[in-house]
C-alpha cells in the first residue's frame, strides 16, 4: 500500500480531489457561492487531464442535474455540485433523479435562502428537501468532506440502494476553512471503488424503455421501491464505513456520532460543522463533572431513528440545535428527532430545539456553554428558542 | 397489418418484486388499448378512396397505417374517434358512423 499524501486543502477543494479520485466520466455544474471553487478545480483538473472527464458547462443548475441524470441513464458516473438557491432550481430534477434510481453524487454547499439576500451557511436548503428522496449526508471537517464523496459512490451505486446522494458541507464554514488533511492515493481508491455498473441503463444491444410513465395502478409501488431502497442504505453505510476503515484507517460512526452520551443527562444533537465547536465545550464542562454529551447527527436520510432513540434514553434533558427553522412550527431536524424519541417511547423529560446560525449567524462555544446552561435550568415552557 | 400489435400475453407486475429497478424495461409492447372514449369510427370506403395518403398524413394518433396491399387501413384499437382523417379527405371516402350502444 502507497502511504496516503498530506496535503492542505478546504473544504471545497477536498471534494473537488475527492471527486477526482473517483474517477467520475460526466461533471456537469453551474457556478455560485459558496459551491465556487468546487467546480473550477474540477475544472482545471479536466484541462490539465489529471482528470478524464467530460466536463459539461450548463446554464442553470435545473441543466447540471439534468445533463448528470442523462450520463447517469447510459451508465456513466457523474458528478454535480451546487447551493442554496440552485439547489432549489434543480428541486424537480432532484425528484427524476431518485425516481429514476440515478445514482448521482452531489455536493451542496449549505447556504441560506433569499430573501434577504445571503451567501452565508445556514441549512435551510437541504433540510428543505429531505422528501425528494436523496440520502443526505452532513459533513463536520474538510476530511470528512473529501472521504464522503469517495463513500457517497460506493453506497449509492450499491445494487440494493441506486439512490443519488447529497453531501452537505457548511458553507463558508466547511467549504472554505483550510485543514490538513490525508489525501488518499488513487491505488486505494480503484481498489475501494471499483468502476459503476448498473442493468439501469440505455444499452443499445438489449433496448428498453427509459423514464416510463406509470399510472395510478403502479405508480406507489416504484415510490414504496425506492422507500425500500432508501431504509437499506442504512445497512450499506455501516458497512462501506467498515470496508473504508480497514482499508484507509479512517474510521466513521455510521449514521450519527455520540461522545460521552451513555451517562450524560444533558444532551446536544446537532449536525454539520457546528458539532466542531459543541466538541470541547463538552470536554470542559465534563472536566468540570458536568454530565453533558453529543449527538452528531450525520444522515438525516436514511433517519438513524434507532440509534437516536437509544443515544438519548437516559437523558434529563435534549436540545436539538440547528440552522432551520419551518416556519409556523419548530426546526424540521427536531420534527424528526421528537418522531424517533416517540416511536420508540423515549421520553426525556425537557426537549428544547435551539434554532441558530440563520443566514450565517454565528454560533461561538460561550454560546453552547449557554444552551448546556439552559438544559440544565428549569422548564420555562419555551420549545422553540432563536439564540 | 405490420405495425405493433397488442401484446395480450403481458401479465402486469403483482407484487413488488415484479417491477423493475428504476424506470427502465424492455421496449416496444403495446399493452393496453386506448380507444375507450370513441363516439364515431371513421370507416374508409375502398371505392372512392384514391391512396392519396391525407389522412395517414394528418391522423393525430398516427393510427391510420398505409402498410397493408389493399391500401389504408385504421387501427381502432387506438383511434380515438376525432374525426380529422374524415374531414381532410378529398374524396369524402371516410365517413364517420356512431359506434351505437
Amino acid at each position: 500500500m502507497i502511504p496516503a499524501q498530506k496535503a492542505f486543502l478546504s473544504g471545497n477543494e477536498a471534494v473537488a480531489a475527492g471527486v477526482r479520485l473517483a474517477r467520475p466520466h460526466v461533471i456537469a455544474a453551474y457556478p455560485i457561492t459558496p459551491q465556487t471553487t468546487v467546480i473550477e478545480r474540477l475544472a482545471e483538473m479536466v484541462e490539465d487531464d489529471s482528470l478524464k472527464a467530460e466536463y459539461l458547462h450548463v446554464e442553470s443548475e435545473h441543466s447540471a442535474l439534468s445533463a448528470c441524470i442523462g450520463a447517469s441513464a447510459v451508465g456513466a458516473r457523474t458528478f454535480t455540485a451546487t447551493s442554496s438557491q440552485g439547489l432549489l432550481y434543480m428541486a424537480e430534477c432532484l425528484h427524476y433523479a431518485s425516481g429514476g434510481r440515478f445514482p448521482v453524487v452531489m455536493m451542496n454547499a449549505n447556504r441560506s435562502l433569499a430573501l434577504p439576500w445571503n451567501i452565508y451557511g445556514d441549512q435551510r436548503d437541504s433540510l428543505s428537501l429531505l422528501d425528494c428522496g436523496w440520502i443526505q449526508v452532513y459533513a463536520e471537517d474538510a476530511q470528512e468532506s473529501l472521504d464522503l464523496i469517495i463513500h457517497g459512490y460506493a453506497i449509492a451505486e450499491d445494487p440494493h440502494v441506486l439512490t443519488p446522494f447529497m453531501i452537505n458541507l457548511d458553507g463558508f464554514l466547511i467549504t472554505h476553512t483550510y485543514e490538513l488533511l490525508n489525501l488518499p492515493t488513487q491505488e486505494d481508491v480503484d481498489v475501494f471503488l471499483p468502476p459503476f455498473r448498473t442493468v439501469n441503463k440505455m444499452d443499445l444491444d438489449h433496448p428498453m424503455s427509459l423514464a416510463f410513465t406509470a399510472g395510478p395502478a403502479y405508480n406507489q409501488s416504484f415510490k414504496q421501491l425506492q422507500h425500500q431502497a432508501m431504509m437499506s442504505a442504512s445497512k450499506v453505510i455501516f458497512e462501506t464505513e467498515e470496508r473504508f476503515g480497514q482499508l484507509f484507517g479512517r474510521h466513521y460512526p455510521g449514521l450519527i456520532e455520540t461522545i460521552h452520551c451513555d451517562d450524560a443527562e444533558f444532551i446536544l444533537v446537532t449536525l454539520g460543522s457546528v458539532a466542531g465547536t459543541v466538541r470541547p465545550v463538552v470536554e470542559k464542562l465534563r472536566s468540570l463533572g458536568e454530565r453533558v454529551g453529543l449527538v452528531r447527527i450525520r444522515y438525516m436520510r436514511p433517519f438513524p431513528d434507532t440509534e437516536i432513540s437509544t443515544a438519548l434514553a437516559g437523558a434529563k434533558s435534549v436540545g436539538v440545535l440547528e440552522k432551520d427553522i419551518s416556519f409556523g412550527y419548530e426546526g424540521t431536524v427536531f420534527t424528526n428527532v421528537n418522531s424517533a424519541l416517540m416511536r420508540a417511547k423515549v421520553l426525556p423529560p425537557r426537549l428544547l430545539n435551539f434554532v441558530g446560525g440563520l443566514g450565517g449567524k454565528d454560533i461561538s462555544a460561550t454560546d453552547i456553554e449557554r444552551l448546556f446552561l439552559r438544559l440544565k435550568s428549569p422548564d420555562d415552557g419555551e420549545t422553540v428558542a432563536f439564540i | 397489418m405490420n405495425y405493433p400489435v397488442r401484446q395480450k400475453s403481458f401479465k402486469p407486475p403483482k407484487v413488488l418484486a415484479d417491477y423493475p429497478v428504476g424506470t427502465a424495461f424492455p421496449a416496444g409492447h403495446l399493452v393496453e388499448t386506448n380507444a375507450s372514449w370513441r363516439s364515431h369510427r371513421p370507416v374508409i370506403d375502398a371505392a372512392k378512396c384514391t391512396n392519396c395518403r391525407i389522412c395517414w398524413l394528418l391522423c393525430p394518433d398516427g393510427v391510420i397505417h398505409n402498410s397493408t396491399p389493399q391500401g389504408l387501413e385504421i387501427d381502432y384499437d387506438y383511434c380515438k374517434g376525432c374525426g380529422i382523417c374524415a374531414k381532410e379527405c378529398r374524396q369524402k371516402a371516410i365517413r364517420m358512423e356512431n359506434e351505437g350502444v
